[in-house]
């Protein structure tokens, strides 16, 4: 269900230049909002009463006792303007009203088991952390039952599948890096100034590891899903996309935040699907972009 | 406490509604807003046949407000009537019925097909949406054109039409008394004002439209003025909006001569937006000692 509610800054680092991570909690237990799937994302309303519409910022982590009050919510973000610059100053303690949770997310049971390619793209790497943690923990589920149902000695693999997590940067400031070495089998780098990894994009650094794979998970920005969209197609894969669109209510009512789509869509009656309630996860060949 | 009122004999709850296109056709919203607490349910532009509406980015943040150009993108009437009707009829409050199109023909097979509709109580008739190239706007601007299409559509309409004015003249009260006199049975208004926002870093549109309608809180003293202009210009109720974020401001607008309120732009700030005018507008009444909201209308006199 969504709902709108008070959450506390319980922490702000500085990760990159422009860069934060911030940790919100509920500031009652019926202001937690009950959870999040991956690629999932929550509107944040600036207290500045002159910017009125909510930030739409994906869940990069969540932890279900984050929380006396519930769980809690880490956001990663680039600081582009009013609304974004004002949430990187808060200080802890303060308090911000958001709406949540928004999006269709990521269906895990398209990666759970499989050969995975994370593909992200600058301040599109973060709400993919959370997806690698949840896919990771769903193969090992599968690999515990593969291994007790095969009746085999415990040396038989733990985790069923396996992760690959290609991340493109700006420059060598690796955000977010250290926690998916730890979440995925294999991290690949590249940058756009060449200074760590793949001189080029992330899916220039996932072709030149040419690491296999069976399905695609991206976000990004457009140009780049372009690109994931067209590598996809080659190598005859899915890709789910997560995309960007500017938005004003986040839940479907404005019909602002549209991508074009192949098949009419159920709900608008035309080609068009909205971002943020269809969306912001779409299987690349649906979508016109 | 009396907060009911008669728009064209058509009696609300309260005076408080939605605003066309800031509520879809109440679905989406009413997870946060318990509906029948509302006057009235303004459902999003309905047309003959499914829009598409304009190309992305659609909508822009400005200071205290926001620029649109969706263009009306809407799934037409046959699935407006199959889905969303029901929906809101199963709900205990007034649906009005947006309806908007390019042509006279595409508004009149709207509203004749809605004509002996019973779960739809009025029509409100959008003449004045800055974002849609051909039509719309043209009959909206010109006091003569816009008396006679109020003409050809009241002479089929089954329900009360409200004619939805723009702010985007030289002289509202002109069209004002052109709806009227073309047998509008109320007015609302003020649509958006036309407005433009660029990036200055990239040195581009940010709207693909270009140009988009300005709504919130940054237009609410031109649609009070637009208000009390035409109040004074015609005698059908008026129904204000622009920027309505409290009972205050609901306040202001029946101040100003208007006989209900919608909330449009600060649904999108807080979807509970129309629940706490409503609110707001009880708890001034009772701070002020008026037992009928209906004394508020027009009372602020030069």
């Amino acid at each position: 269900m969504k709902k709108t509610a008070i959450m506390r800054i319980a922490g702000t680092k500085y990760l990159a230049e422009g860069i934060y991570r911030t940790e919100l909690v509920p500031v009652s237990p019926t202001d937690d909002l009950g959870g999040v799937i991956p690629g999932q994302f929550i509107g944040i309303y600036p207290n500045d009463r002159t910017a009125l519409l909510p930030r739409p910022i994906s869940i990069c982590r969540y932890n279900p006792f984050g929380s006396g009050n519930g769980g809690s919510y880490t956001v990663v973000y680039r600081t582009v303007g009013k609304g974004t610059n004002e949430l990187a100053g808060l200080s802890f303690g303060d308090s911000v009203r958001v709406i949540g949770m928004l999006g269709n997310g990521y269906d895990l049971d398209a990666f759970a088991g499989k050969r995975t390619l994370l593909l992200g793209g600058g301040i599109g790497i973060p709400p993919l952390l959370e997806l690698a943690a949840r896919i990771r923990a769903k193969n090992r589920e599968l690999g515990e039952i593969q291994r007790k149902t095969s009746g085999k000695n415990q040396s038989e693999k733990l985790y069923c599948g396996r992760l690959t997590a290609a991340l493109g940067y700006r420059n060598s400031e690796l955000f977010l890096m250290e926690e998916f070495a730890s979440a995925a089998d294999e991290v690949i780098v590249a940058t756009d100034d060449g200074s760590v990894g793949t001189h080029g994009t992330c899916i220039d650094a996932a072709r030149a590891a040419g690491t296999g794979f069976d399905v695609i998970a991206a976000c990004g920005p457009m140009p780049m899903l372009r690109g994931v969209k067209t590598f996809a197609a080659e190598r005859n894969v899915p890709a789910y996309i997560s995309l960007e669109e500017r938005m004003a209510c986040g839940v479907g009512v404005c019909l602002g935040c549209v991508v074009k789509t192949k098949e009419k869509d159920a709900h608008s009656n035309v080609n068009n699907a909205r971002v943020c309630t269809e969306g912001p996860v779409f299987l690349a060949e649906d979508v016109d972009i | 406490m009396d907060l009911s009122v008669k728009i064209a004999g058509v009696e609300l709850k309260n005076p408080v509604m939605t605003a066309s296109g800031t509520f879809g056709s109440g679905m989406e919203y009413s997870e946060f807003v318990d509906l029948g607490k509302l006057g009235a349910v303004v459902t999003k532009g309905v047309s003959s046949v499914p829009w598409e509406g304009n190309p992305t980015p659609r909508v822009a943040e400005t200071d205290s407000g926001m620029l649109n150009a969706i263009g009306l993108q809407n799934p037409g009437l046959d699935v407006f009537l199959k889905r969303d009707l029901p929906f809101l009829a199963a709900q205990d409050t007034k649906v009005i019925v947006n309806v908007c199109g390019h042509t006279e023909e595409e508004y009149l097979d709207v509203v004749e097909r809605l004509s002996d509709e019973p779960r739809v109580s009025m029509l409100e008739i959008n003449v004045s949406c800055p974002n849609v190239k051909r039509g719309a706007l043209q009959f909206g601007q010109d006091p003569g054109e816009l008396e006679k299409l109020t003409a050809r559509i009241k002479e089929k309409a089954g329900q009360p039409i409200i004619m939805k004015l723009t702010p985007n003249v030289t002289n509202i009260a002109d069209l004002a008394r052109a709806a009227q006199a073309g047998g509008a049975d109320a007015l609302s208004m003020i649509n958006t004002l036309l407005g433009m926002k660029i990036d200055v870093e990239r040195q581009r549109f940010v709207l693909a439209n270009r140009t988009g309608g300005l709504s919130g809180p940054a237009i609410k003293p031109v649609a009070v003025r637009c208000v009390y202009q035409c109040a004074q210009a015609v005698s059908i109720p008026i129904i204000g909006m622009g920027g309505i974020a409290s009972g205050e401001d609901a306040v202001e607008f029946l101040l100003a001569g208007a006989s209900a309120v919608a909330v449009g732009m600060m649904n999108f700030h807080d979807p509970k937006t129309t629940e706490k005018v409503i609110d707001g507008l009880r708890a001034y009444m009772e701070r002020h000692h008026v037992s009928d909201v209906k004394e508020l209308i027009g009372a602020v006199r030069g």
